[in-house]
């Protein structure tokens, strides 16, 4: 199996995130940045797929340079190699020149699977998948909570998350695959992993390399522009009751003087 | 006036209240034509709620391939129709299934797309709350026609009604759009209440429950009020309640009128989710959770005392 996984170096959660003030991208250089946390999913169904059935997993991402510390952290996971599409014109891409350019990248590689995740924290648009199988031209398997790969008849399955259960839903390979969080535990790096990782194959291209079009990327692409940001008003806090006992009570008469009961 | 395209979300032809939402916002800014894709025989459920939200076209697409492909029979139809049509936007519901078809939409017309507008101007400047909320932005699509993903509860529906043309639509699908088979649907767990993302009122639990059988309590107020159950991040987690209704950022993002905190500390993940709600209210032990930071009402206490009496009384209420 030919396995491809994207990543996405994205803000830390917990760090305040904001705007350039300059071009509206979202502020890259200011805060801690991680492998998106949904993306571990992705790389560990990467790594269950390869074990369960041999092959070899590669991480593909697209980003700045400091985003290599992303691609390490999926190569000291066990990944076997990585390529970096990185290039100052790709700077402010949206998700549908990001697509493209991922979709580009991963052609090259003939996957037989790509894995990508639900959505990564910082945009929270939740289409890569959606955008990856329409670029590629590939089956789309997202918002899988399982998935289920079976080589000898060239099929992969999954479980399709619903709002009341699951849809069961299957493709011939090549397809792509978005997994949910709950699907596994992802593995911490090891030790071992850690030092094996800075010696994995790591290709660098930039978008010249890649055969982008310099006019379709970056926020010279972008096929949609912000007007205006600012911070959202603070939500104050309102009236803070300790429970006397008949703490049921008055909620219940907050929630009548408020008309919602 | 230019056509505005507004993709109906239903479940097997029942309309859902986002639609009605969508044809509200789609009067502002042009004709609302409603483009129906569903399996045969389900439009007929839908018509007369079309017409009562004032759509002035229906585009009619009924085809077993639309209902049992993932992605690709949707994002055929809707594009082709954007292509004939020339629209002014199309909107779509902000739902797992339909945000994946706009991107296609998006991508297969050379368009921009903008996901999760809670507003959207005249001059088809949309609204977005980043960053968990705590950024807005305004944004506006500048290449080809502007697909916006409208989160649902962001319109407040008003009728108008209307004897919508209907046109029925030519579908025929491509093979390679025909790529992930629908070979079953399981449904796990049907509650009989409201849907997360439509519902006014929401009741979530959290880690403070402790158990997966405490849930009956947040359950149980939720009834009462009518409400949608939701769960934080840290219970489904533990496997106490089900993923699909587990709200924050990596899950539903809702706003209601009203959202009860149950337990829950209101970390940033979760206040991702459903800091836009009109009210909240949260019940938590700690003085210290982050909850009672943009709480509207908060209460310090033990839920498991707070949460039977607050039902209690609201029974009371309803029966008084």
């Amino acid at each position: 199996m030919n396995i491809v996984v994207t990543v996405k170096q994205v803000p830390d959660t917990w760090a305040e995130k904001k705007l350039d003030a300059a071009d509206k991208t979202v502020d890259r250089k200011s805060v801690d940045n991680v492998m998106n946390e949904m993306d571990e999913y992705g790389v560990e169904e990467a790594l269950k797929i390869k074990e369960a059935h041999g092959g070899e997993v590669t991480v593909v991402t697209m980003g700045p340079a400091k985003a290599v510390e992303t691609i390490r952290k999926a190569l000291s996971m066990g990944a076997d190699k990585a390529v970096h599409l990185t290039d100052d014109s790709l700077h402010g891409s949206d998700a549908l020149a990001t697509s493209a350019a991922l979709a580009k990248v991963i052609s090259t590689l003939s996957p037989d699977i790509v894995i990508t995740s639900s959505e990564a924290s910082d945009a929270r648009g939740g289409v890569i998948g959606a955008l990856l199988a329409e670029r590629l031209g590939l089956p789309q398997l997202t918002q899988a909570r399982k998935v289920t790969v079976d080589p000898g008849a060239s099929k992969v399955t999954i479980e399709r998350l619903a709002d009341n259960g699951y849809a069961l839903v299957e493709a011939s390979l090549p397809a792509v695959v978005g997994v949910v969080e709950k699907i596994n535990q992802p593995r911490y790096p090891s030790f071992k992993g850690i030092m094996a990782a800075k010696k994995k194959p790591l290709t660098t291209l930039s978008a010249a390399d890649a055969g982008l079009d310099g006019a379709a990327v970056g926020l010279a692409g972008a096929a949609s522009a912000v007007v205006t940001s600012e911070p959202a008003p603070p939500r104050s806090s309102g009236t803070i009751v300790k429970d006397e006992g008949d703490g049921g009570t008055k909620v219940a008469e907050f929630l009548a003087a408020q008309k919602l009961i | 006036m230019a056509e505005v395209l507004v993709l109906v979300e239903h479940a097997d032809g029942e309309p859902k209240k986002v639609t009605a939402e969508l044809l509200t916002l789609a009067r502002t800014l042009g004709e609302p034509s409603a483009v129906f894709l569903g399996a045969p025989g389900t439009y007929a459920k839908a018509k007369e709620y079309l017409a009562q939200y004032g759509a002035a076209k229906v585009y009619v697409a009924e085809s077993d391939d639309i209902a049992s492909y993932v992605g690709g029979p949707a994002a055929e139809v809707l594009a082709k129709l954007v292509g004939e049509t020339s629209p002014a936007a199309v909107l779509v519901a902000a739902t797992a299934d339909s945000r994946e078809v706009a991107a296609r939409v998006a991508a297969k017309t050379e368009s921009g797309l903008i996901w999760d507008a809670t507003a959207l101007s005249a001059d088809l400047v949309a609204t977005q709350g980043i960053f968990g909320g705590s950024t807005i932005v305004t944004s506006k699509v500048t290449k080809g026609v502007p697909v916006v993903v409208v989160r649902p509860n962001s319109t407040a529906p008003e009728a108008a009604s209307s004897t919508p043309a209907e046109q029925t639509v030519d579908v025929a699908i491509s093979d390679a759009a025909k790529g992930a088979k629908i070979v079953d649907r399981v449904v796990e767990a049907k509650s009989g209440r409201p849907d997360l993302t439509e519902a006014q009122v929401v009741v979530s639990g959290g880690r403070g429950l402790g158990a997966a059988e405490h849930f009956a309590l947040v359950e149980k107020l939720a009834d009462t009020l009518g409400a949608a159950v939701g769960a934080s991040r840290a219970a489904t987690d533990a496997g106490w309640y089900p993923h699909q209704n587990q709200v924050g950022q990596t899950g539903k993002t809702v706003s209601p009128q009203l959202y009860i905190a149950v337990g829950i500390s209101g970390a940033i993940q979760h206040r991702a989710g459903m800091q836009t709600s009109k009210t909240i209210v949260a019940v938590n032990k700690d003085p210290e959770a982050p909850i009672f930071e943009f709480a509207d009402y908060g209460l310090v206490g033990d839920l498991f005392n707070v949460v039977p009496q607050l039902t209690e009384a609201i029974e009371k209420r309803k029966a008084g």
